[in-house]
């Protein structure tokens, strides 16, 4: 109940001024219209455009992050397993590191144009760096007693990584895929306001640029709801392994 | 002493290597260029964006639109880290206010900074007014929470102490709750100057507002690509500058932590 209340509050007193401050505003619409227009986009006949959007966003996010996942991870294995490859690779990663994820939308743009392939390739180089950089220290984190052992039974460095680091990284990869998943929504969405023209970035520029108050707020509101819903599920789901995994419930953020 | 010869000898090795890696990708580069592996369209030759960057700045126009994305890149953040501290400490000194309205910050931290853009384009137009809120809005975030999170964790003892001192509210926030924060602070403000970078990026791309944004996006519907590169390798090194430049800083303002 508590925390519905300033929400509530806030979208009332939204409501009353858009409809007694500013009415009939090009800027701003009441939430109670932006309801009625995203009721009226979503039932549309013969028109998914609100799913069609929806899914672009995601299945691109998901992708790019699938990507970048995949390369970091990899990296920050060997990086955190070899304090030496740590130390040749130190400086190209700082030097790489700090160029923000959005310098690279119009290279992408240069290089596949506009669709599905520059938004998962600017995920990917956006969500690789913290997945590298957290990987690499809960690899260094693994217990050193583990390596010993894995050493005693004469392990292969495959095995070494497979059947004893690899299991014992799981529930900090997890907090560092739940971040990247959050980095990954905030890049999709992103890249589409910029430049790409789909999903649900897009639509909700073009509601702006039509003037249409109403359905650029529905679609604003829709951008949070379905960003705290897969958080939120990540966030469980994070829990649930940790918890799987033998460690505290508590404490685990990041 | 041969231990620690050894050990010296050892970093002067990692640091040889280190700079052999970037070498060796920088070369990399130069042979994808050259032997065409990657369209020059795509991709310049590192003597091609050095040229590009070189001449920009000795023209004075990348160094005019380097200038203006840092302009807006600082103050955003500034704005962002007064706000963010401001409504932090106002939200975190009080039990009551953090139970009531930290469930809704927390819904809509993960709203990215830049969906709100349209919205202030309609508000303020497609001015740099309206980039500059946005910068501000998005990166207040870290250091909002940060501080809400500072006052929150401080200690029951310290509270005790301002109890037993009859410190009144405001007393306590500045002589105990915002030192307590001031290491979660620091960080938040970390992030949030990446995220002013970000954003000030993006709202020169859509706003047409003069920076490095603006320019590398007409260099790329232009191919341009060394320009491209040019702008990038300076979005880079504004990030690594301001990334650095913040860790001095925080190391300066934490010394008395250590002790």
């Amino acid at each position: 109940m508590r925390p519905w209340v300033f929400p509530l509050l806030l979208l009332a007193l939204l409501e009353a001024a858009a409809r007694w401050l500013v009415p009939g505003s090009d800027a701003l619409a009441p939430p109670s219209q932006a309801l009625l227009a995203f009721g009226k986009a979503l039932s549309a006949s013969g028109d998914d455009s609100v799913l069609q959007a929806t899914a672009f966003t995601l299945s691109s996010a998901a992708l790019g992050l699938l990507l970048g996942a995949a390369l970091g991870v990899t990296l920050g294995l060997v990086l955190g397993l070899s304090r030496r490859a740590a130390a040749m690779g130190f400086l190209s990663i700082e030097v790489l590191r700090p160029v923000p994820s959005v310098a690279l939308i119009p290279l992408a743009m240069l290089v596949f144009g506009f669709g599905y392939r520059m938004e998962i390739s600017v995920v990917a180089f956006a969500t690789f760096w913290p997945l590298l950089i957290l990987t690499q220290a809960a690899a260094r984190q693994v217990e050193p007693q583990l390596l010993e052992v894995a050493h005693a039974l004469g392990l292969s460095a495959w095995a070494r990584t497979t059947q004893i680091v690899l299991p014992a990284m799981v529930p900090r990869l997890f907090i560092a895929l739940r971040l990247g998943v959050s980095f990954a929504l905030v890049v999709a969405v992103t890249v589409e306001i910029a430049a790409n023209p789909s999903g649900m970035g897009y639509a909700m520029m073009i509601a702006q640029q039509s003037l249409a108050p109403d359905l650029m707020l529905a679609w604003l509101a829709w951008i949070g709801v379905v960003g705290f819903a897969i958080n939120a599920l990540t966030l469980r789901l994070q829990r649930a392994i940790a918890h799987r995994m033998g460690e505290p419930r508590t404490g685990v953020a990041p | 002493m041969s231990s620690a010869v050894l050990q010296s000898s050892t970093r002067g090795r990692a640091t040889t290597e280190s700079v052999a890696v970037l070498v060796c990708l920088l070369a990399l580069w130069w042979l994808a260029s050259h032997l065409q592996w990657v369209s020059k369209v795509f991709l310049p030759t590192p003597e091609a964006t050095l040229e590009s960057l070189v001449q920009g700045l000795s023209t004075g126009e990348l160094a005019g639109f380097t200038w203006d994305t840092v302009v807006r890149m600082l103050l955003g953040w500034l704005l962002a880290s007064a706000i963010g501290t401001a409504l932090g400490a106002l939200i975190g000194a009080s039990a009551t206010a953090r139970t009531w309205i930290a469930p809704t910050l927390e819904f809509l931290r993960p709203l990215p900074a830049s969906a709100v853009m349209p919205l202030a384009i309609s508000l303020f137009g497609l001015s740099g007014g309206m980039v500059l809120s946005v910068v501000a809005f998005g990166a207040m975030w870290p250091v909002l929470l940060a501080t809400v999170h500072g006052l929150a964790s401080v200690h029951v003892r310290l509270r005790e102490v301002a109890t037993a001192l009859q410190l009144s509210r405001t007393a306590f926030v500045f002589k105990i709750g915002l030192p307590n924060a001031l290491p979660d602070i620091l960080a938040g403000m970390r992030l949030s100057m990446t995220v002013s970078l970000i954003v000030a990026v993006v709202g020169e791309m859509i706003a047409s507002q003069s920076g490095l944004g603006q320019a590398i996006l007409l260099a790329a519907r232009s191919f341009r690509a060394s320009e491209l590169f040019a702008g990038i390798v300076l979005l880079g090194a504004i990030g690594f500058v301001s990334n650095a430049l913040l860790a001095l800083l925080e190391h300066q303002f934490l010394k008395w932590q250590r002790h």
